[in-house]
């Protein structure tokens, strides 16, 4: 294994540039797990951003809240005004992991380690967050839910480095987020939801029922439109055109539509028409 | 093979090793450090046996490669008293052994910033810690008694 410890950012930049295979590092949550085992691991050269330090910070201006490249789900959870504008960050980022995980595990690793069952990644999106990726070629952003492509595959060339992830902040009328797992603690989502309301309009984000994280079109427009839903199985065309949920070894496609369909429609039954 | 050198705080104390820029923290404190309080569970950041304190926070020293704790401040279950571990064998949260150290270090850091438990409870800052022996309400007991004004009792 070979690690380049860059001291700025540009040299981290440098080093992307010149080693179209080289990953980057921050706080290691998802890289160390087969860290030792993997055989590829070995031969591969990692760039470490563990020392730059001007990505760390979250920062707030006029009307967006920055998140660094290496600012972690503490630093969030710690943040008394992230938790009065952006509650579903925190809410999500205390069910990442524990806090020995939540106090190295970065967001920004969290969009680019690219799961289906992340739980960073829908409330980011929900929140209609923009991705800004830096390279020597320039800066380029790309709004979160344009930003996979499909599994594993993103919009991040391996020159790239995630810099900031920008939110706008905005009015939430609503905003909720679910994880369905297997214990309260430390679970991998079966399913995730995260559901927000602002003038921008509704946005419904679902993890673990795709090959990506993902807005659900088709439900934003069930609820944008007030059509009545008397069901949660009056959900499931909708959540089908939306989602394409699979078997694997932490749940089965059909429970999760389903789950998916009782908790969208328990959670927003005030939004489903049915009472006009 | 390349070796990297990494200098840092240890337990109040400056060191200075070679590191393989694979080694984990884990591996490097137990096998080339010889403190071996900090023990192995999962090995991928479930179960919290392996927590450290870097730079004051707990952490899951076998997700950490060594190299980056260079000029950080890492502390281990050695660096606390002994008499830590008492409210845990009152109440019966010991058993085989193998979770304790990283439970105690977890619980002392609550204890230090007890400021968050008007936030979080008990459970949730501990979730980080399996336990195969003993089950749960042991643990949070005595973390509770581990409290200085024994805040967290109502919990359990």
């Amino acid at each position: 294994m070979n690690v380049k410890l860059p001291g700025t950012v540009p040299e981290a930049l440098d080093m992307l540039a010149s080693d179209g295979a080289a990953v980057p590092i921050a706080g290691g949550t998802d890289l160390l797990v087969h860290w030792p085992v993997r055989v590829e691991a070995h031969e591969r050269t990692y760039v470490d951003l563990s020392r730059l330090d001007s990505l760390r910070p979250l920062r707030w201006t006029a009307d967006e809240l920055l998140l660094g490249g290496l600012t972690t789900y503490w630093d969030v959870i710690r943040d008394a005004l992230a938790r009065a504008e952006f509650p579903l960050l925190v809410n999500a980022a205390r069910q990442v992991g524990a806090i020995q995980i939540q106090a190295r595990g970065t967001w920004a690793g969290n969009i680019v380690n690219a799961s289906p069952a992340a739980d960073g990644v829908p409330v980011l999106m929900a929140y209609d967050a923009v991705v800004v990726l830096e390279s020597r070629r320039g800066r380029e952003e790309v709004p979160l839910d344009r930003f996979y492509s499909g599994y594993k595959e993103m919009k991040r060339r391996p020159d790239q480095l995630v810099v900031a992830i920008r939110l706008p902040r905005r009015r939430y009328s609503y905003q909720v987020f679910e994880k369905v797992g297997a214990r309260r603690a430390q679970a991998i989502a079966k399913v995730g939801l995260a559901i927000t309301r602002s003038g921008a309009g509704w946005r419904v984000v679902a993890a673990s029922v795709a090959p990506t994280i993902r807005r659900c079109p088709a439900v934003e427009r069930l609820l944008e439109t007030g059509t009545p839903i008397a069901s949660p199985e009056a959900l499931l065309p909708a959540i089908a055109q939306d989602v394409a949920p699979i078997d694997d070894i932490r749940s089965t496609a059909q429970y999760r539509a389903r789950v998916m369909a009782r908790v969208l429609y328990h959670d927003l039954r005030d939004f489903w028409g049915t009472r006009a | 093979m390349t070796t990297l050198t990494v200098t840092f705080t240890l337990n109040g104390k400056p060191v200075s090793l070679g590191v393989d820029p694979a080694a984990r923290l884990l591996d490097t404190l137990r096998y080339q450090l010889a403190l071996t309080g900090t023990k192995e569970g999962c090995g991928e950041g479930e179960c919290g046996a392996c927590t450290v304190y870097l730079d004051g926070l707990p952490v899951n020293s076998c997700l950490i490669p060594t190299y980056q704790v260079r000029g950080h401040r890492v502390e281990t279950i050695e660096s606390l008293d002994p008499g830590a571990l008492e409210p845990f064998e009152r109440c019966g949260a010991t058993q085989c052994g193998a979770c304790t150290p990283g439970v105690v270090m977890m619980a002392w850091w609550i204890r230090g910033h007890a400021e968050l438990l008007s936030t979080h409870s008990i459970r949730e800052l501990m979730a980080g810690n399996l336990c195969r022996c003993t089950g749960y309400d042991g643990i949070v007991e005595s973390v509770a008694e581990a409290l200085p004004d024994g805040r967290g009792k109502r919990e359990t």
